[in-house]
């Protein structure tokens, strides 16, 4: 086990590597110019040339690439181009709301989407499946913003029972903290919990369909336990990739949650930073939330090997 | 011993008394905190690097400026006690109000002040035209300076007091460093200082009140005279959506809202909670810019060809909605309710005529099917608004409009190439800018008709350039007025820019707030929260 | 636990049932009808309204719906049944495009990593960097490297999903592998190409289909949270995705502009995931409620 995590581990630079390299193009041979941005109307061409000068954004791209990586390798994630601060700061100073609306919304889906999911495997064809599958198609195709509008609008306006936007550290307090996150919390959870309930509970079906699950009831065993000792625990891989798919596809939710929610978080700040080609600031988020990722899909692939026996590496 | 244990329990009790007292006198009151929500995120805290807006208020708030301009757009004296011309015009005397004090308890000194102006004049448009009058400045005492010229010049203390980038004085330490670097170092002598450590880009900046910022006796005018902070503590929220931001100010999270949404405003005036105010009496001007490297708008046809295709009603509709809003046609370049408007030359502007534009494209050599890109940002919706109509105009004249859309940074980077309009370059984009600089034509940046010196587009007309000099030179302000006609007329014929209309941005606000100035942009002097 | 029999499946052909699907199959039937509706309001939408999508009336702003429009008028006096029944053009062709190239792409991709050992840990590290970095912020930096079209919008999205793809794949082989059936073929010397074919495929491609489906809707979203970001189709050809973002701003005025390109979006993925269901269910008939009753 220690091996195949340090080994993963090891395997982890050179994805990293090429991220780095790929971002790193990608944004230096785009389009926009942070100088023309920070110049302004009035400035001239030349006054451009001098701010890209000052920004060093004039020298070659690969000695800009070598000082990066070079910077990196010293644990150094450079300034932000406009405010001049370090980006590790911005970092960190963003991470808590991130992470905190992710775990929230997570927990929340995941505790709520797979009895739904064995639910409606179980009480496939009933009414309780259709009802659960149509509210999941319901939920799942409302883009996040809508639902965050309309929470807004009954929760925070007309009932006054929830605040319309932002977000208090945890060390403020954990009733503030869980009141900020609540709604947006829920915006996203909705969605990701559709995802999570259609995925469990076709894999449920795809589980209970097998044959030994058929001798296991054949052999008189409960509902209750041929559900869960049998159906969710060989369900489990495929459910657990579609939890680390759903991180994926919650970090696009969480973007624009922290855009309708005014919440400070890491999404925010990259696109922010996109929108002014801040590009010290993208490359280190990027590349920071890439090694969270691998990091999490690490954690998974290894869950496998715990919850399937049959596979190994 | 009775006596004793007395005495003890009594000096227990004063001790008790007094260190209540202290706590008592160390929070008088509550701390009066104002939360605004301002139109865009604080990313650069310098004013002469940048000219964004956003970073234009945070200066107003932190730097004081030697004159401000009051409601008739006249500079008036601010950080300036008393000033002297000389009979030949040639010598400026300026001497500062005594107990100026920046942020680090520094006084302000001559040397601040002649400091900033030139780091500013290397930047701004206006200070660069000022610096080439300027021979010498020099400390005449601990209060005075003196500004000497080589010939006359007659905007010196509208230059001084422009209403957006003005030279704000800083600490000579910090005004020394060279124009094309950044001062992160927000120490100015404003009526409030920046609180750097909780400072979060993207997300709020946070001002308290300067204890020892000593206001001018005279009533607030637009933005000279008494800048009074009344508020303990300011806190500027960024929020990029505005419909969070209209549900955080109806639930009373927030108090202040600089840029509601004009659509809104309508719904807002009818909310018991809520004021709305028109604090900018001159507003924004929307343009549509041509560029002239690039037939067919290197040609004065071509450019006249698009003042025939406006319809203002049509794009205020699009971009505003509210009548009530905007200004139902405005023909002057330097905005209407400005000194300096005249409907001169404007009959081209006032009712489309297509074929006419049609004739007068052909004229400029456009040939039907050559296609005309249009720059279309997507995440700026006024922007976007206007330039889906201007599209649509030219469709309506015969024109191959080529849509390039992409989001404004792109677009900000996109015009300063003078390639070709297929080779990366462009012919047309929409942008909008506003305010009294807007309305002179020295400090009119897209009216700047330079040519290789002009903003995107190159404007280009020396005949144009040469009546804006000798109107810059003449020190009368009456004849001055006059000047401006014979520059609007020929404008209309070279058209550095088609003006698309005038309209109004409100601000809106709890109605516990009180003392909102009409100062042209918002500023949070004399603002009070009960 | 060990009673995972040797799986001789069956696929039935579909032609057999052909005959029953109406009355077999109301979910399909229901999903064709709906994407039909859809697909044809798109196609015929010049015969279908009077009204062109990019007309400006700005005199005609923001009206609510009415018999004049149906769906009510946009910031800039647009139609907004027009632009809705238009709009379902890019859309669709957005959730379509994007599942099919995903899905081919990831499939061929992700079999042979499966099923080729030494190639697997390549491939996974690839789709691993691709996939660490978050689709929309990538989708959002590659709209930025060119100019906003259709085409840019379909690589931006397609390109985060293909990972998504390959790691299913990969995971669903994985399990296939080491299943007995599995390890008697290729001890009875079955070869590759053949063993992909007749053995792995049709065992991913249920799971595919659904998978497919949810490529589809979530394409059609991640536009729409393209353009709520500023970075997604040009705002001058409509599609549901941006007519929604740019008239979330009167959301609260105009709910109309939000709503009926929302619901159309919504019966869009309902549909498409019914039909993903349903042929689900066809390709397997194992399925129908065995157990718990």
């Amino acid at each position: 086990m220690l091996r195949i995590v340090l080994r993963r581990l090891g395997a982890t630079i050179p994805v990293m590597l090429v991220v780095a390299v790929v971002v790193f193009l990608m944004l230096h041979l785009s389009a926009g110019d942070p100088a023309a941005i920070i110049a302004g109307d009035n400035a001239t061409e030349e006054d451009i040339a001098l701010l890209r000068k000052s920004l060093g954004l004039d020298r070659p791209l690969a000695e800009q690439f070598v000082q990066w990586i070079w910077q990196l390798a010293q644990g150094d994630l450079g300034v932000s181009i406009f405010n001049r601060v370090p980006v590790a700061t911005m970092i960190a100073q963003r991470m808590e709301p991130t992470i905190a609306l992710t775990v929230l919304t997570m927990t929340l889906a995941v505790s709520l989407a797979v009895p739904l999911g064995v639910l409606a495997a179980w009480r496939v064809g009933t009414w309780v499946d259709h009802t659960i599958m149509a509210l999941a198609v319901a939920a799942f195709s409302c883009p996040v913003f809508l639902i965050g509008y309309a929470l807004v609008q009954q929760f925070a306006r007309t009932w006054k029972v929830l605040p319309v936007q932002g977000y208090t550290p945890l060390s403020e307090g954990l009733v503030p903290f869980l009141l900020h996150l609540a709604l947006p919390a829920i915006s996203l959870g909705l969605i990701y919990t559709a995802l999570l309930a259609r995925m469990t509970r076709s894999t449920m079906l795809e589980v209970l369909g097998e044959d030994y699950i058929r001798t296991a009831r054949a052999k008189g065993l409960g509902v209750r336990q041929v559900l869960l000792q049998h159906g969710l625990r060989n369900a489990a891989v495929p459910i657990v990739t579609t939890i680390g798919l759903g991180i994926a596809l919650l970090i696009g939710g969480v973007v624009v949650a922290e855009s309708v929610f005014a919440i400070p978080g890491i999404g925010r700040l990259t696109v922010e930073a996109l929108q002014q080609r801040d590009y010290p600031v993208i490359q280190g988020v990027i590349l920071v939330s890439s090694l969270a990722y691998v990091l999490v899909n690490l954690l998974i692939d290894l869950s496998y090997l715990l919850l399937d026996p049959r596979i190994r590496y | 011993m009775h006596n004793r244990r007395n005495i003890l329990a009594g000096a227990g009790a004063a001790a008790l008394l007094a260190g209540s007292l202290a706590e008592g006198r160390a929070q008088p009151k509550k701390i009066k905190t104002l939360k605004a929500v301002v139109h865009a995120d604080l990313k650069i805290v310098d004013p002469v690097w940048t000219t964004a807006y956003i970073t234009q208020r945070h200066a107003n708030l932190v730097y004081d400026t030697l004159f401000a301009l009051n409601a008739k757009f006249e500079p008036k004296p601010q950080m300036v006690e008393s000033y002297t011309l000389s009979p030949d015009g040639l010598k400026y005397t300026f001497t500062l109000r005594p107990g100026l004090v920046f942020h680090d308890n520094q006084p302000v000194r001559p040397v601040d002040c002649i400091a900033s102006i030139k780091r500013w004049s290397a930047r701004d448009p206006m200070g660069q035209l000022l610096a080439t009058f300027i021979t010498e400045m020099a400390v005449v005492d601990d209060r005075t300076f003196s500004m000497t010229l080589k010939e006359p010049y007659g905007l010196v203390l509208d230059s001084l007091g422009k209403a957006t980038s003005p030279p704000y004085i800083m600490p000579e330490r910090l005004a020394n460093t060279p124009p094309n670097e950044q001062v992160t170092d927000p120490t100015g002598s404003g009526p409030f200082m920046f609180k750097k450590d909780e400072w979060r880009p993207g997300n709020r900046a946070v001002y308290l009140r300067h204890p020892g910022y000593v206001p001018r006796s005279e009533p607030p005018d637009y933005l000279s005279g008494g800048k009074i902070a009344k508020l303990d503590r300011l806190e500027w929220i960024y929020i990029p959506d505005n419909n969070t931001v209209l549900s955080a100010l109806q639930a009373g999270e927030i108090d202040y809202f600089e840029a509601p949404p004009l659509d809104f405003i309508g719904m807002l005036k009818g909310s018991p909670d809520i004021s709305v105010l028109n604090i900018d009496s001159l507003g924004v001007q929307g343009l549509i810019r041509p560029n002239t490297l690039h037939p067919p708008f290197d040609k004065y046809e071509g450019r006249q060809a698009l003042l025939h295709l406006i319809d203002q009603a049509e794009y205020m509709g699009a971009v505003v909605g509210d009548a009530s809003l905007y200004m139902p046609f405005c023909g002057a370049y330097f905005l209407c309710n400005s000194d300096n408007e005249t409907a001169v030359g404007s009959e081209p502007l006032r009712k489309p005529d297509y074929a006419k534009a049609k004739a007068l494209l052909a004229q400029a050599g456009y040939v039907p099917g050559q296609k005309i890109v249009v720059l279309q940002p997507t995440d700026r919706p006024q922007y976007n608004a206007a330039t889906t109509v201007l599209i649509s105009g030219l469709r309506k004249a015969g024109v191959t409009v080529d849509v390039q859309s992409a989001d404004w940074s792109t677009i900000t980077s996109r015009r300063t190439r003078r390639d070709p309009p297929d080779k990366g370059g462009w012919n047309l984009f929409i942008t909008t800018h506003g305010g009294p600089d807007t309305s002179m034509p020295v400090s009119n940046v897209w009216f700047n008709s330079k040519c290789e010196r002009a903003n995107p587009g190159w404007a280009c007309d020396p005949e144009l350039e040469k009546l804006i000099s000798a109107w810059a030179r003449e020190p009368d302000r009456a004849k001055r007025h006059a000047g401006i006609e014979e520059i609007q007329r020929r404008a209309y014929v070279s058209v550095p820019y088609v003006p698309f209309g005038q309209f109004f941005q409100p601000v809106a606000f709890r109605k516990n707030v009180t003392g909102v100035l009409a100062a042209g942009q918002p500023v949070y002097w004399n603002i009070d929260k009960s | 636990m060990s009673i995972a029999t040797t799986r001789t499946r069956i696929v039935r052909p579909l032609v057999v049932r052909r005959r029953g699907l109406l009355t077999r199959h109301p979910r399909i039937t229901l999903a064709a009808l709906l994407l039909g509706t859809l697909a044809g309001l798109a196609i015929f939408a010049p015969f279908i309204t009077e009204y062109d999508p990019m007309t400006l009336a700005v005199t005609q702003r923001l009206r609510p719906p009415s018999a004049a429009h149906w769906f009510g008028t946009d910031a800039y006096g647009r139609d907004t049944f027009s632009r809705t029944i238009y709009g379902g053009r890019i859309s669709m062709q957005i959730g379509v495009s994007v599942a099919a190239m995903s899905v081919l792409i990831g499939v061929v991709v992700g079999m042979l990593g499966g099923a080729i050992r030494w190639l697997d840990p390549i491939v996974m590290r690839i789709s691993d960097g691709l996939m660490s970095i978050p689709a929309i912020l990538l989708a959002i930096a590659l709209m930025s490297l060119t100019k906003a079209s259709v085409a840019t919008v379909i690589i931006a999205i397609t390109i985060p999903e293909v990972p998504r793809v390959i790691r299913l794949v990969r995971s669903l082989v994985l399990t296939i592998r080491e299943q007995t059936y599995m390890q008697a073929a290729i001890a009875s010397g079955t070869r590759l190409p053949r063993l992909m074919l007749r053995h792995i495929l049709p065992n991913v491609l249920t799971p595919l289909i659904v998978q497919a489906t949810y490529i589809c809707a979530s394409a059609v979203l991640l536009e729409a949270y393209l353009g709520f970001l500023g970075a997604g189709t040009p705002t001058e050809v409509p599609s549901w995705g941006n007519i929604i973002a740019e008239n979330r701003t009167f959301v609260q005025l105009a709910t109309w502009n939000v709503m009926f390109p929302g619901v159309f979006l919504a019966l869009m993925v309902l549909g498409v995931n019914m039909l993903g269901d349903g042929v689900r269910d066809l390709l397997d008939p194992r399925l129908a409620g065995r157990i718990g009753k």
